[in-house]
């Protein structure tokens, strides 16, 4: 049976880890490599990497620092934030991430997901949208939550699956930050739109709300979180066990 | 020496970065002269299948494989590159594979229930034959543990190679051999230290 995955985010400026993290052990707790490796080795099912880099040479330093660490993982790679061409797509795949995430880059162009889709197959292409209830309806959100495209979030998603998206991050604005648990009432509604794999984003305060989480909606694949696995409030290796306690299949 | 063929199809960087890893030193290689020199090959690929055949047949590396493998050097191929060991596909059509080994590539679609996604992608158990001899590819590695899938294509009607298997609604061949020639549908680079140990294993074949 196909497990649950739990997956570590990690935002990366400047080639820096932003916040940092709160682990023993860790001689460099900004390093995106020494953190990579660390997540890879103590259970993480998958790691994404976000560059919210605005200069160029920052981006640069990036592309050096993603080949760094996907010489030294041997899980699979994510990469998003400011991904708006197929160029974009190149440039990381060729630094060895496995899959792209694209978010604003899909609203200013609704082709990309197409064209990238065509070229490096559906598998490669990871719909992410920033959602939040306005007026009781679904929204997506551009550029970094700042922006309200007016777009319906479920129609969004459908699209974007049917354009060739292979994964789908949803990451409720409304959930994220409060620590209070996943979405359950956008993730059900994304989940009976869509038949590709589901990833919640935004919530996660504990290992029960990964537990509620795919208790309650079985169809949801993953998990995604930052700060609590960062903080070292949730060890990856204590959650899982919180899982498989619950009659939850995953890898350990 | 190890080759890794490559034919245009798919990113060889974690691959390649994996053999180093285990203290392999991997050449990859449009070479075909290349594969003759090695003594393990290994065709790699993602994408469509009748894309990667064509190019294999253009570049004549398709050619080359097949002469290394029936020579007895072990070959694995990994993901599309093992479903390009078999006679045919019926991905966007009928093409014809390599030949390696007899058997079918068809859509998951065939056998695994609606309310499962395709592709099937993600970290599943692997279930081993219980009437034949484990793999020496699983040398050290236990049934159960997790290797990672990404494909909506699975190899069929090859019953005779099947090294292990995955649950997905329906049994899934996760891994195949014949002799000399190995195929992974999962792919080990990807699948942590479970992965590192399936390349080592072939490695020192």
């Amino acid at each position: 049976m196909i497990t649950k995955r739990i997956i570590p985010c990690l935002d990366v400026r400047n080639g820096r880890v932003v916040k940092g993290v709160n682990f023993e052990g860790l001689r460099d707790v900004n390093s995106p490599v020494e953190l990579a490796s660390y997540y890879s080795e103590n259970g993480a099912d998958e790691l994404v990497f976000y560059d919210i880099t605005a200069s160029f040479e920052g981006r640069a330093l990036f592309t050096d620092i993603l080949r760094e660490v996907a010489r030294t993982i041997f899980i699979p790679l994510t990469v998003g934030g400011g991904i708006n061409t197929t160029e974009d797509f190149d440039r990381v795949l060729k630094c060895g991430a496995d899959k792209v995430s694209v978010n604003s880059g899909a609203i200013r162009d609704p082709k990309l997901i197409e064209r990238a889709a065509k070229l490096y197959g559906d598998q490669c292409v990871v719909l992410s949208a920033d959602i939040k209830r306005v007026d009781g309806v679904f929204r997506v959100f551009a550029k970094g939550g700042r922006e309200n495209t007016g777009i319906e979030a479920i129609d969004w998603i459908r699209r974007g699956v049917d354009n060739g998206a292979g994964e789908i991050v949803v990451n409720s604005m409304d959930t994220d930050g409060v620590k209070g648990g996943f979405d359950l009432e956008l993730l059900e509604k994304v989940c009976d739109a869509v038949n590709v794999p589901v990833i919640a984003s935004g919530g996660a305060g504990s290992k029960q709300d990964f537990v509620e989480l795919f208790k309650k909606l079985p169809k949801v694949d993953a998990g995604l979180a930052a700060s609590i696995f960062h903080f070292g409030e949730v060890a990856i290796a204590d959650l899982k066990q919180e899982l498989k306690n619950n009659g939850i299949n995953v890898r350990y | 020496m190890i080759a890794i063929v490559d034919y245009g199809v798919g990113n060889l960087f974690s691959l390649a970065s994996s053999f180093a890893y285990i203290g392999q030193e991997p050449v990859v290689t449009s070479d075909a002269a290349v594969l003759g020199k090695a003594d393990k090959i290994i065709l790699p690929g993602v994408g469509a299948f009748s894309d990667a055949a064509k190019k294999l047949r253009e570049t004549g590396l398709g050619e080359a494989v097949i002469t290394e493998a029936k020579k007895g050097k072990p070959l694995l191929g990994i993901c599309l590159g093992m479903q390009l060991l078999f006679e045919e596909s019926f991905e966007y059509g009928q093409h014809k594979g390599l030949g390696l080994i007899p058997g079918q590539v068809r859509p998951l679609t065939d056998i695994v229930p609606a309310e499962y996604k395709i592709p099937q992608i993600g970290w599943n158990a692997l279930i081993f034959p219980k009437d034949r001899k484990k793999s020496k590819l699983y040398s050290g590695i236990a049934e159960g543990e997790h290797v990672y899938f990404v494909h909506s294509y699975y190899a069929a009607n090859c019953h005779d190679y099947v090294s292990a298997n995955c649950e997905y609604g329906a049994l899934v061949t996760a891994s195949v051999e014949r002799e000399n020639i190995y195929g992974a549908q999962f792919h080990p680079e990807k699948s942590g230290k479970t992965g590192l140990r399936l390349l080592q294993n072939f490695a020192e074949l």
